[in-house]
């Protein structure tokens, strides 16, 4: 058994991040094999940010793999870009804050989530992609929610203020994905 | 009979100088072997020798050392004396290899304020290769790559490399000195000494630059070269203290 | 033994620290630049050092001084750094100084690209400065491996008084994976190694001439200069019989075999597994070390059975063709698989060559 996920967007919306919290995760609670391969536009800020992740089983061949099980758009460029590489019964996830294209394709379970939304209501545009990463693991259930939460406030609890925030943005994410899943 | 006079330790006991006649290297190698000896240094000392005639440095001391790559010697004893910081550490490099080839790591290093000390031979031309022009080649100067002598629009101007460090924060002291009569000599070996214990009290970079003539390359007497030297030489390059921080 | 996910770059730079390194030097280029930055966080927790220099051919010196004094050290950059690193590392394997760096290799030639690529091989295992000289080349494929390597480099370099490379794709220099990582080197296991370095090493001997610590990079005399050359040869050859290494699968019954190293191994690897769940006759070899390289392996196969091979290399032209090539010398024909510029090698670019091979 064998997972590829894309996750990609603009630099700066933690697409990053959300790819590296999935990884850490696998890596701390199961014994499978997990690669994060980043690639980045040559810009410091504002380009184009998407990561690999893979969580296998079995040793992993490619890190990127040449079709996706799930991908995550978090802008529309993405979205165009990404699409294809979707196998047919694969998961697209998309910010639909964002993302307004048409979805040019009927062969998909598509979860839209209003990341940018939700995350500027509970006040921390911040907090988009671990809303979004709630939404990944409350649909698709790869690793359980409360080994996700874990690593979360793990990684990004530093400042104690952000734990309820993260936990929270967290918490309606899982909600959305598993009412998507139902 | 009185031993008024003996060898340093610094120089190895079984050889003679190869250097041309009239070149000063022999003198102010003989002078950094009798500073490290009447600093206790000896077994301390590492030499890094540029490449060219101040390369030949190795066949002589009698202490440790190692060879940089031409220009690099500023770079290779940065990272020796980081490694072995309780070592006594200097470059020993011409014009060419400090202020040609290996501008950017001497004004690097120096910058640092790296705690080594650089023995800067200045006589204005490249020796070993035979005579080519140097950024401290003077205008009007012949080399065998500028037949008609160095010409400022074309060449530039020559380069004093103790002024250009002085315009730097780090350095600790930089002197330029020379080889041509007593009096010099003496006041070269205290400029050497007095580098080397800044170093080892741990007051970062320092640099002696001494002005020598190169009668093979000039292509004059050996006497009328120490005429050049004091005429033309110190004329362009004033010896002094540049900077002493103390 | 507790796994930690870690990006390729760091991992290296923290098991370099753990085999106690503890003199890096290093200047900017992408996409290595976590190895200096890591450094530059770590070095002063173990009391070591860690410079930006200001070039590479600074950098590599500064290694070269240091190394010159005993102490383990790193230099890294990635092809382009790598090309003016050359002068530095002939200079470390004129004078027989231990060292270790890497390339985090990227496409090229020139500037090249700042992607992933595998375009440096033939200068990292036959000429990476003037002079002949050899080095040990490791080629992970794993972060793990990259680890296990970066550990092996130190002891290799120390052993042979070698510079060591470890040619690193740019994929696995950014990638991260869990990796165990190797204890932390004691204080005591530090001294003892720059003590057995110590006859050598140029930090000041008790006065005696015929054992200084002297650094040469050459020699003047030709009959001196010639001997030392002789004697690194015979070290050369050394490792062809010792310390190749090299990992194969289904040679047993191959009709169709790959080589690839690194990042393509891992890709071709995976395409390998699926044919032969098709219960296809392929197989594969990998070289760990590229210098030494498998040539016997290579060599060794049964030409009765086996019709074809395929190298498959992030380089155009391809370049480890020419070893493969050699060792196989004629006795099949050998087919490439090939990206180049910063492009990755896809799977199903490897599944399509073995496919049409396969008829």
């Amino acid at each position: 058994m064998e997972t590829n996920l894309l996750v990609a967007g603009f630099g700066g919306q933690g697409v990053m991040m959300l790819g590296k919290l999935i990884s850490y995760a696998a890596c701390d609670n199961s014994d499978k094999k997990i690669t994060f391969f980043p690639s980045y536009g040559a810009e410091q800020r504002g380009g184009t940010a998407n990561c690999y992740v893979v969580i296998s089983d079995d040793d992993i061949g490619a890190p990127v793999g040449d079709r996706m099980d799930d991908l995550i758009v978090m802008n529309g460029p993405s979205l165009q870009r990404f699409l294809p590489l979707l196998r047919p019964g694969g998961n697209l996830f998309i910010n639909s804050s964002v993302v307004k294209e048409q979805i040019a394709r009927d062969d998909l379970h598509v979860v839209a989530a209003p990341v940018t939304e939700l995350a500027l209501e509970m006040g921390n545009a911040k907090v988009l992609n671990v809303i979004m990463l709630g939404v990944y693991i409350g649909y698709t259930e790869v690793l359980g929610a409360d080994l996700v939460e874990q690593t979360i406030l793990q990684k990004l609890g530093k400042k104690q203020a952000l734990i309820p925030l993260n936990k929270e943005a967290f918490a309606r994410g899982i909600a959305i994905g598993e009412a998507a899943r139902a | 009979m009185e031993k008024i006079y003996t060898r340093t330790a610094g120089i190895r006991p079984d050889v003679i100088s190869g250097f041309c006649p009239g070149c000063m290297h022999s003198t102010v190698i003989k002078l950094i072997g009798e500073v490290l000896e009447e600093l206790n240094l000896l077994d301390r000392a590492v030499g890094v020798l540029g490449i060219g005639c101040c390369g030949l440095h190795m066949e002589y001391m009698s202490y440790d050392n190692t060879t940089a790559p031409h220009g690099r010697a500023c770079a290779v004893a940065s990272g020796l004396k980081r490694a072995a910081p309780e070592s006594l550490v200097y470059t020993y490099q011409g014009d060419g290899d400090f202020a040609s080839i290996g501008l950017g790591e001497s004004m690097s290093a120096a910058n640092r304020g790296e705690n080594f000390t650089v023995i800067f031979i200045n006589n204005g031309i490249y020796g070993m290769t035979g005579g080519q022009l140097a950024p401290t080649t003077l205008l009007g100067m012949k080399s065998s790559t500028t037949p008609n002598g160095r010409i400022a629009e074309e060449h530039g101007y020559p380069m004093h490399m103790c002024e250009i460090l002085d315009q730097l924060t780090a350095p600790h002291y930089l002197e330029r000195t020379s080889c041509n009569t007593p009096q010099n000599t003496l006041r070269t070996k205290t400029a050497i000494r007095k580098a080397f214990q800044y170093q080892m009290e741990g007051k970062g970079f320092s640099m002696v630059e001494v002005i020598t003539s190169c009668p093979t390359n000039w292509g004059m007497s050996e006497l009328k070269a120490l005429d050049f030297l004091e005429e033309k030489m110190f004329t362009e390059y004033p010896l002094g203290v540049i900077r002493d921080r103390g | 033994m507790e796994r930690i996910f870690m990006k390729g770059c760091e991992a290296i730079a923290e098991t370099a620290v753990r085999a106690g390194c503890r003199f890096f030097a290093g200047y900017p280029i992408t996409p290595q630049n976590e190895i200096p930055e890591y450094f530059s966080r770590r070095m002063p927790e173990v009391g070591g050092t860690f410079i930006q220099g200001e070039s590479e051919l600074a950098s590599v010196n500064m290694v070269y001084g240091a190394a010159s004094a005993g102490v383990r050290s790193m230099t890294s950059s990635s092809s382009p750094g790598i090309s003016l690193k050359s002068e530095g590392i002939s200079y470390c394997a004129s004078a027989r100084i231990p060292m270790v760096y890497v390339n985090v290799s990227r496409g090229g030639p020139g500037v090249g690209s700042i992607q992933p690529a595998q375009m440096d091989y033939l200068q990292a295992t036959k000429a990476s400065g003037n002079g002949g000289f050899q080095m040990m080349v490791f080629a992970p494929a794993t972060v793990q491996e990259a680890v296990d390597m970066t550990w092996l480099a130190f002891d290799c370099a120390d052993r042979d008084r070698n510079p060591v490379l470890i040619l690193c794709d740019g994929v696995i220099g950014t990638m991260m994976e869990p990796v165990q990582l190797p204890e932390l080197k004691s204080d005591v296991e530090l001294a003892a190694i720059r003590e057995s370095k110590r006859s050598w090493a140029a930090v000041g001997h008790k006065l005696d001439y015929n054992n200084r610590g002297w650094i040469q990079p050459g020699n003047w005399s030709t009959a001196v200069l010639q001997h030392q050359n002789e004697e690194a040869a015979a070290l050369y050859a050394s490792w062809q019989k010792n310390d190749v290494q090299v990992e194969t699968c289904y040679l047993d019954d191959a009709q169709l075999v790959v080589v690839a190293y690194g990042i393509s191994a891992r890709v071709s690897r995976s395409v390998v597994e699926d044919l032969r769940a098709q219960g296809k006759k392929v197989g594969m070899i990998r070289p760990r070390t590229l210098h030494p390289f498998p040539y016997e392996t290579i060599a060794a196969l049964d030409y009765g059975r086996v019709k074809r091979l395929l190298t498959v290399e992030m380089s155009i032209p391809a370049q480890m063709l020419q070893d493969v090539e050699l060792a196989v010398q004629g006795r099949c024909p050998v087919d490439t698989c090939l990206a180049s510029g910063g492009n990755l090698i896809r799977k199903q670019q490897v599944r399509a060559a073995l496919e049409k091979r396969l008829g």
